[in-house]
C-alpha cells in the first residue's frame, strides 16, 4: 500500500459569472497521507471549499473543472477523477464509497424531513449490498462511534429535535457509513460553540486515527490548524501560497500571507500591552459608569389563548439576575457560548429589549445617577447619546439606500446641533479616524468590504462623542486579518476618547486581547467574574475552565485540547 | 475598492478576474444610489422593458381616444351590420391601367346566403375608399372639453364606411369602440389599484401601529376575504348596484368593488416587508442613533419599501382589468353606452355572434391579454430589480 | 397531531362566521328585501294582497325584525335544520336546488385541481432542474400567457375552435341524447369529451401559477446544503433531486390549495356560464341577476366554505408531508 491515497495535481476551476470568469482555484497542488491530516487555510474567498468539492466533483453551477488532475490510489490501481465522466458511475462509487464529507452548516446540510435513521441507511444501502434490517444496525452503530446516546432511538428523530452538536455528529457518522479512505471535513466546527468545537473536532481525529483514513481539513481558524493538522497548505484568492508540516509552518513561515495570519492570530494570544490598572477599579476608587443589579429578560408563557398540551408553566428567563459594574475608562468583557444571554444583556442595556425586572443605573458626565430602565422616550434618546452601540453584521447594520456620509451624519443632524456642512466636515474627520479614506463619503455601503463597514459603523458609533460603547460580536463576522485591525482601531480610539467598552464576544482570545475584566455568562447566570488575564489562564468556575480548555492553540507544539476538561455530564 | 489588508509583497493582488469578452470591464457602481442600481437591474431585462413600452402606449391610446378613434364608438350605421374587417392598401389601378399611390380600403357589398337566407357584408375588391391621416370626421371634444374634429386616420369622405377591424351587429366601428375601451379598462386598473393601495396602506398602517388585537382583528379579515372565491363573491356585490345608476357611479363603484378585494395581498405584502425591515439592524440603529417613530419610517423603512411596493402594485393592476372585463362580459359590470373590453367582449357571449364575426371575440381579446401579458412581464421585472442589495 | 387539527378547525370558526357575515350581507345588499320582489312580483300578476296578509307575512319571514336577529334566524336555520331560506324565483326552498350544483362545483374544481398538479408537477421539476434551458423557456412564456390569459377568454376560443373546427357544440356536460340517459359507457366517453374544454379552461391558470410557484421554490431547494450531502453519498442524479429537493418543495405545492381552491372556484364558476356547465355558476348569476338573494347568499357562502375546506386539507396534508409542522 502506498503511503499517498490522494494527490491534486495543477488543478484550476473557473466560475463564469455574468459580468466576468473568475478563477476559483489556480494551479493547485496537494497530497492527503493514509492517517494524516492536511490542513487547508485561508480565509473567506480564498478557494478552499471549492477546492475540497472538486475532490469528489460535487462544483456549483457556474464552476467547471478547467485543467489538472485528482489522483486517487485504489486497488485497481490509480484513478484520476478529474478525467472521469461527470456522472458516470465511477464518481458515484467514489462518493461516499471512499470519500467522505462533513460540512459546515450543520442546520442545512441533513434534510430536514427524513428521519436521521433514514438518511444514514440510505448511504450505507447506496454502497453495500444490505438488507433494511442490517442497515439498521450498522447506522445504530455508527451512531454509538459518534458517541450519540440511545442510538437505536436516535435514529428515527428528526435533525430539528438534534443540537447543533448532535447534528454534526449525525453528519459524520454517514460520512463514515462506508469505512472510506479520505474525509473532507469543510469548515466542521466553524458553526458550533467552542465546548463543542472542541468535542467534535476531538471525535473526528480519533475517527481518523482509527480507521486509519487521510483527512482534509478545511478552516480559516490557526488554531484548529495548530491543534489537528499534520500538513498545512495555506490558500490565498485560489493559490496555495505556502505549505509544508505544521511545525515549519507555525515556527518557520516563508511567505508573507502566511506570516501575517499567525501574527493576526498570535497577536490575540498574548494580550494588548498596557490594560489600566485593574486594582484601581476594584477598589472603588472610581464610580462605575454603568451599574446593573438584578437584571432579568425572560420570555414566553405569560397566558397562551389556545395552549393545548401541557405549557411548561416557568418561562425562560434568557437573562437572569445579573449584576455587573462598568468604570470609566475600562473594557469589559462578556464572553460566553450561544443561548449564553451575552447579546440580549447587551440589548437591554440599551433597552432595544425591555427587561423584565432589574435596575441599570448610569451616570452622566456631570455625576448625576440615572436609572435607565425608568427613561422616558425623550431621555432615552439622550442616554443613547452617551452609550452607543457597534453590530455585528456589517453588513446589515449599514442602511444600503443611503451613502456613508449621510449614515455617519444621521446621529448629528438629527440631534439637531449641527448644519448639514458641519456634518459633513464632521463625518470627514471620522473617517480619517477610522482609517477611511474621507472621499469614500459620497459612496454607497455595497462598494465597501466587511472590514470597511464595519468601520464605517465605528464611525457612526463614534459621531456624538459617547462615553460608553457597547460592541456586539463587533469582530465575529470578519476575517482573521481584518479582525486584528479592527481590534487595534477600536484600542487606539479607546486609549485616544478614554471611552468604556462593554464588549459582548464568544471569541475568547479576542476578548482577552481587548478587555481589562472579564464577565462569564453561561445560561443566563454569571459564573465568573475576574481580570480578564487571571479568566483566561487561571480560571477558577467549573464552567470557566471548560470553556479555556476548549479554545484551540495556535501553537502545534503545545496543543491544548488534548488536555481539555470534558463536561462532567 | 480600498484595499483593506496592508499590502503584501505578494505576486497576488486579489482574486484573479478575467472580463467574460476581451475589452469588457467591470464597471463600479460605487456612488450609484438606490434607483441608479434598480434601473440598471430592471433595464438588463429587455422583456420587462419592451413591456413597459407597451403599457406605455396603451394608456397614450386611452389618453387620446377620441383623436385616435377613426369614428365615435356609439355611432351605429344598420347598413354594415357584422362588416368584416378591411385592408389597407397603398397603391390603387388608375383608369389607365397603371397604379398609382393613394392609400385605401376596399368597400363592401351585400351577398346573401343561399341557405340561411342571411344578408352579409363581403369586400368588394372594385370599391376604392380613400383615407388619410388628420382628416376631418365626426365632431368630437377630447377629454370632454376642447371642440374638436381631426382624427389620426379615417376615410377622406366620412360617409364611407371605414371598418378596419370589422363592425358589431348595430354596425359600429370595432377599432373606435376598441380604443375607447382601452381608455375605461386601462384606467380601471390604474384607479382600482390606487384605491387598494390607500386601503392596504391604511389598514396596514393601522395594523402595525395598533398592533395586538387591531392587527389580528384586520389580519383574520383579510384572511377571510382572501379565502372567499372572488368571482362569486364580485358577481354578488356588483349584481346589487341599481340599475338607474348613472354610467359613471357605476364606473366608480366597479372600479371599488375590484379593489376592495384586490387590497387584501398588498395590505399583507406592505405589513410583512414593514415588520421585517423593522427588526432589520440598521433600523435599530437608527432608533440608537436618535430618530423618532416618524423619521425611522420615512427616512428608513419607506425608501426601502417602495420599490417592492411597485412592483406589487404594478402586479395588481392586470388583475383589476381581468375582473372588470369578467364582471362586464358577464353584465353586472359596467353597462353599455359605456365602453369597456368587457363591454365589447359581451358581443361575443355565444357561439353563434362569435361564428358569425370573429373579429368580436379576436380584438378585444388580444387588448386584454396584450394589457395584462405586458404587466405581468413588467411588474415581474419590477419585482426582480427591486432588491438591488440581496445576493 | 390530533391537537394539531383541533386547533385548526377551532382556528376555522371566526373564519365561518366571518363569511356568513359577508354572505349574509349580499343578500341584504339589494334595495328592498324579498316581499318586496314577491308583492311587485304578485302584482305584475294581476294579484294583490291586504295591508293585513303583507303584515303577517312580514313577520313571518321575520323582516320586520332588526338586521341582526334577521342574521340570527337565517344562520340558525342553516345550522339547526340545514334551512337556507327560500328560492324566491324557483319557489322552492334553496335547500333543494343548491346541493346537486354544489356537488358539480366541487366535482369540477377537484377534478381541476388535480388536473393543476399534474401538469405542474413534472413541468415545475424539469424547469427547475434545467433552468434557462429552451424547455424551460418555452414553459414559462406558456406560463406566462396562461396567466395572462383571463377563462372566460380561453372559454370562448375553445369554445369558437371546437365549432369552427371540429364541428362539436361544446358547452353542457352531455351531448343532448345523452342527457336523461342512464349511466352507460358511452355516456361517460360523452361526458369526457365535453368536459376536456371546461377542465383546461380552469386549470390553465392554476397550472401556470403552480409551475412558477414549484420552480422558484424548487430552485432554492436545489442549492440548498443537503443537496450537496445527498450528492456526497453517491446517490445518482435524478435519485437525489426526487427524494430530497423535490420532496421539500413539495410542501408549498400541498399548501398551495388554499390559495389556488378559491382562485379555482372562482373559474369554475365563470367558465360554467360561459359554457353552461350545471354547476353553481349559471344559477347564482340568475340568482344574483334576478335579486333572488337568498338563493345567492347561500352559493356564496358554500363556495367560502368549500374553499376554507379544502384549506383543512392542505393544512392537514402539510402536518402530514412535514414533521416540521407535526411537532411543533
Amino acid at each position: 500500500m502506498r503511503d499517498t491515497m490522494l494527490s491534486v495535481r495543477n488543478l484550476s476551476l473557473d466560475f463564469h459569472l455574468r459580468t466576468h470568469i473568475l478563477h476559483a482555484v489556480r494551479d493547485v497542488s496537494f497530497d492527503l497521507r493514509r492517517g494524516k491530516t492536511l490542513c487547508l487555510v485561508g480565509e473567506s474567498g480564498s478557494g478552499k471549499s471549492v477546492t475540497a468539492r472538486a475532490l469528489m466533483r460535487i462544483i456549483d453551477k457556474p464552476g467547471r473543472l478547467v485543467g489538472g488532475q485528482i489522483l486517487l490510489d485504489g486497488p485497481d490501481g490509480v484513478v484520476d477523477i478529474a478525467a472521469l465522466p461527470e456522472r458516470g458511475r465511477e464518481i458515484l462509487a467514489l462518493r461516499g464509497g471512499r470519500i467522505g464529507l462533513v460540512f459546515q452548516e450543520p442546520m442545512s446540510s441533513l434534510s430536514p424531513v427524513h428521519t436521521v435513521g433514514s438518511q444514514i441507511m440510505e448511504a450505507i444501502r447506496q454502497h453495500r449490498k444490505l438488507s433494511k434490517k442490517d442497515a439498521r444496525v450498522r447506522a445504530a452503530d455508527l451512531l454509538r462511534q459518534v458517541e450519540i446516546p440511545d442510538p437505536e432511538r436516535m435514529l428515527d428523530r428528526y435533525t430539528f429535535e438534534f443540537s447543533g452538536g448532535m447534528r454534526q455528529r449525525a453528519m459524520i457518522a454517514m460520512a463514515l457509513a462506508c469505512d472510506p479512505d479520505i474525509l473532507i471535513a469543510d469548515e466542521p466546527t466553524t458553526a458550533l460553540d467552542v465546548t463543542t468545537q472542541a468535542e467534535i473536532l476531538d471525535l473526528i481525529r480519533r475517527l481518523q486515527q482509527e480507521r486509519g483514513m487521510a483527512m482534509l481539513l478545511i478552516t480559516h481558524d490557526m488554531g484548529v490548524v495548530a491543534e489537528t493538522a499534520d500538513d498545512v497548505a495555506v490558500m490565498r484568492y485560489g493559490r496555495i501560497v505556502e505549505n509544508g508540516p505544521v511545525d515549519r509552518i507555525f515556527h518557520a513561515p516563508t511567505h508573507p500571507y502566511t506570516r501575517q495570519l499567525l501574527d493576526a492570530t498570535m497577536k490575540l494570544e498574548r494580550g494588548a500591552a498596557g490594560s489600566p490598572a485593574t486594582a484601581l477599579f476594584e477598589a472603588k476608587a472610581v464610580e462605575p459608569v454603568i451599574s446593573v443589579r438584578g437584571l432579568t429578560k425572560s420570555y414566553g408563557s405569560v397566558g397562551k389563548i389556545f395552549g393545548f398540551g401541557s405549557g411548561n408553566g416557568g418561562a425562560l428567563k434568557a437573562v437572569d439576575n445579573v449584576d455587573f459594574d462598568l468604570y470609566p475608562g475600562e473594557s469589559l468583557g462578556i464572553v460566553g457560548e450561544s443561548g449564553s444571554g451575552k447579546t440580549t444583556l447587551g440589548r437591554l442595556v440599551l433597552r432595544i429589549t425591555e427587561p423584565t425586572s432589574g435596575r441599570i443605573t448610569y451616570r452622566t458626565a456631570e455625576g448625576r445617577e440615572i436609572d435607565v430602565t425608568d427613561l422616558n422616550k425623550a431621555e432615552l434618546r439622550a442616554y443613547h447619546r452617551d452609550v452607543r452601540l457597534i453590530f455585528q453584521d456589517p453588513f446589515a447594520s449599514l442602511n444600503p439606500r443611503m451613502t456613508v456620509r449621510q449614515i455617519i451624519a444621521d446621529p448629528l443632524l438629527v440631534s439637531g446641533k449641527m448644519t448639514d456642512q458641519q456634518a459633513g466636515e464632521k463625518v470627514a474627520e471620522l473617517l480619517k479616524m477610522v482609517g477611511l479614506d474621507p472621499l469614500a463619503m459620497e459612496r454607497y455601503p455595497h462598494a465597501f468590504s466587511g472590514g470597511q463597514r464595519q468601520r464605517i459603523g465605528i464611525a457612526r458609533a463614534l459621531a456624538l462623542e459617547p462615553r460608553v460603547i457597547i460592541a456586539d460580536e463587533a469582530t465575529s463576522a470578519l476575517d482573521v486579518s481584518i479582525r486584528s485591525q479592527i481590534l487595534d482601531l477600536l484600542l487606539s480610539i479607546r486609549q485616544r476618547l478614554g471611552l468604556s467598552f462593554l464588549f459582548i464576544s464568544h471569541d475568547i482570545s479576542v476578548v482577552r486581547y481587548f478587555c481589562d475584566r472579564v464577565v462569564v455568562m453561561h445560561k443566563g447566570h454569571i459564573v465568573e467574574t475576574g481580570d480578564a488575564e487571571t479568566i483566561c489562564t487561571d480560571p477558577s468556575a467549573p464552567y470557566t475552565r471548560r470553556l479555556i480548555s476548549s479554545v484551540p492553540n495556535p501553537d502545534p507544539r503545545n496543543k491544548r485540547m488534548l488536555h481539555r476538561m470534558r463536561a462532567s455530564s | 475598492m480600498l484595499a483593506d489588508s496592508r499590502p503584501l509583497p505578494s505576486i497576488d493582488a486579489g482574486p484573479a478576474i478575467s472580463p467574460l469578452k476581451p475589452g469588457g470591464s467591470i464597471t463600479s457602481e460605487a456612488a450609484a444610489g438606490q434607483w441608479t442600481l434598480i434601473r440598471h437591474r430592471f433595464f438588463r431585462n429587455k422583456v420587462a422593458a419592451f413591456a413597459g413600452c407597451v403599457i406605455l402606449l396603451l394608456y397614450l391610446v386611452g389618453a387620446f381616444a377620441e383623436f385616435l378613434a377613426p369614428g365615435l364608438p356609439n355611432a351605429s350605421r344598420p347598413q354594415y351590420t357584422f362588416a368584416p374587417p378591411q385592408r389597407i392598401s397603398f397603391f390603387a389601378p388608375t383608369a389607365g391601367g397603371g397604379h398609382e399611390f393613394l392609400p385605401h380600403v376596399k368597400g363592401y357589398r351585400i351577398e346573401i346566403e343561399p341557405q340561411a337566407l342571411r344578408r352579409t357584408f363581403v369586400i368588394d375588391e372594385n370599391k376604392v375608399i380613400p383615407i388619410g391621416f388628420f382628416v376631418d370626421g365626426p365632431a368630437y371634444r377630447l377629454w370632454g372639453m376642447i371642440p374638436m374634429k381631426t382624427h389620426l386616420l379615417g376615410p377622406l369622405d366620412s360617409r364611407e364606411p371605414m371598418y378596419l377591424l370589422g363592425s358589431d351587429r348595430l354596425g359600429r366601428d370595432l377599432l373606435s369602440r376598441l380604443i375607447y375601451g382601452t381608455r375605461i379598462s386601462m384606467s380601471i386598473g390604474l384607479v382600482g389599484v390606487a384605491i387598494s393601495l390607500t386601503l392596504g396602506v391604511v389598514f396596514g398602517a393601522i395594523s402595525g401601529f395598533y398592533g395586538g388585537w387591531v392587527d389580528t382583528v384586520i389580519q383574520r379579515i383579510i384572511e377571510i376575504v382572501s379565502a372567499m372565491p372572488t368571482i362569486p363573491l364580485w358577481l354578488g356585490l356588483a349584481a346589487a348596484i341599481p340599475l338607474t345608476w348613472s354610467p359613471l357611479s357605476v364606473y366608480f363603484v366597479v372600479t371599488l368593488i375590484v379593489s376592495l378585494l384586490g387590497w387584501t395581498g398588498l395590505a399583507r405584502e406592505v405589513r410583512g416587508r414593514f415588520f421585517a425591515l423593522r427588526g432589520e439592524d440598521f433600523v435599530t440603529a437608527a432608533r440608537l442613533d436618535g430618530s423618532r417613530e416618524r423619521r425611522i419610517i420615512f427616512r428608513h423603512i419607506l425608501p426601502s419599501l417602495t420599490s417592492h411596493i411597485l412592483a406589487v402594485v404594478t402586479l395588481a393592476v392586470p388583475t383589476m382589468i381581468v375582473a372588470e372585463t369578467s364582471l362586464s362580459f358577464l353584465g353586472v359590470g359596467l353597462k353599455p353606452p359605456v365602453v369597456s373590453w368587457g363591454v365589447l367582449l359581451q358581443d361575443a357571449q355565444n357561439v353563434r355572434s362569435v361564428a358569425t364575426a370573429p373579429w368580436l371575440l379576436i380584438w378585444p381579446s388580444l387588448a386584454v391579454v396584450t394589457a395584462v401579458l405586458s404587466f405581468n412581464f413588467f411588474g415581474d421585472g419590477l419585482r426582480d430589480a427591486a432588491d438591488p442589495y440581496e445576493s | 397531531m390530533l391537537a394539531y387539527i383541533i386547533r385548526r378547525v377551532l382556528y376555522m370558526v371566526p373564519t365561518l362566521f366571518g363569511m356568513s357575515l359577508i354572505a349574509f350581507m349580499i343578500i341584504q345588499l339589494p334595495p328592498g328585501d324579498y316581499l318586496t320582489s314577491l308583492l311587485s312580483t304578485m302584482a305584475d300578476g294581476g294579484q294583490n294582497l291586504d295591508e293585513a296578509t303583507i303584515a303577517r307575512l312580514r313577520s313571518q319571514y321575520g323582516l320586520d325584525q332588526p338586521v341582526y336577529v334577521q342574521y340570527l334566524v337565517w344562520i340558525t336555520g342553516i345550522l339547526t335544520r340545514g334551512d337556507f331560506g327560500y328560492s324566491f324565483e324557483w319557489n322552492q326552498p334553496v335547500s333543494t336546488l343548491i346541493w346537486e350544483r354544489m356537488g358539480s362545483t366541487l366535482l369540477i374544481s377537484l377534478a381541476s385541481l388535480f388536473l393543476v398538479w399534474a401538469i405542474s408537477l413534472p413541468i415545475g421539476i424539469y424547469s427547475a432542474v434545467r433552468r434557462h434551458s429552451f424547455g424551460d423557456h418555452a414553459f414559462t412564456f406558456l406560463g406566462f400567457i396562461g396567466l395572462a390569459v383571463p377563462n372566460f377568454i380561453l372559454a370562448l376560443t375553445l369554445m369558437y375552435v371546437g365549432y369552427r373546427f371540429f364541428g362539436q357544440s361544446v358547452g353542457g356536460i352531455f351531448s343532448p341524447q345523452y342527457a336523461d340517459a342512464p349511466w352507460s359507457m358511452a355516456k361517460f366517453l360523452d361526458m369526457l369529451s365535453h368536459m376536456w374544454i371546461p377542465l383546461i379552461v380552469i386549470a390553465m391558470s392554476g397550472t401556470a401559477a403552480m409551475i412558477r410557484v414549484l420552480r422558484a421554490n424548487l430552485s432554492d431547494e436545489l442549492s440548498r446544503p443537503y443537496v450537496v450531502t445527498a450528492r456526497a453519498k453517491g446517490l445518482p442524479e435524478y435519485k437525489v433531486i426526487l427524494k430530497y429537493p423535490v420532496r421539500i418543495a413539495l410542501n408549498p405545492f400541498v399548501s398551495s390549495i388554499g390559495w389556488v381552491l378559491p382562485d379555482l372556484v372562482s373559474g369554475v364558476t365563470i367558465t360554467a356560464i360561459v359554457l353552461n356547465l350545471p354547476t353553481a355558476g349559471p344559477l347564482l348569476l340568475r340568482a344574483l341577476v334576478g335579486q333572488d338573494m337568498y338563493l345567492a347568499g347561500s352559493f356564496i357562502l358554500l363556495m367560502g366554505v368549500l374553499t376554507l375546506v379544502g384549506m383543512l386539507i392542505s393544512d392537514i396534508l402539510l402536518a402530514v408531508l412535514d414533521p416540521r409542522i407535526r411537532f411543533n
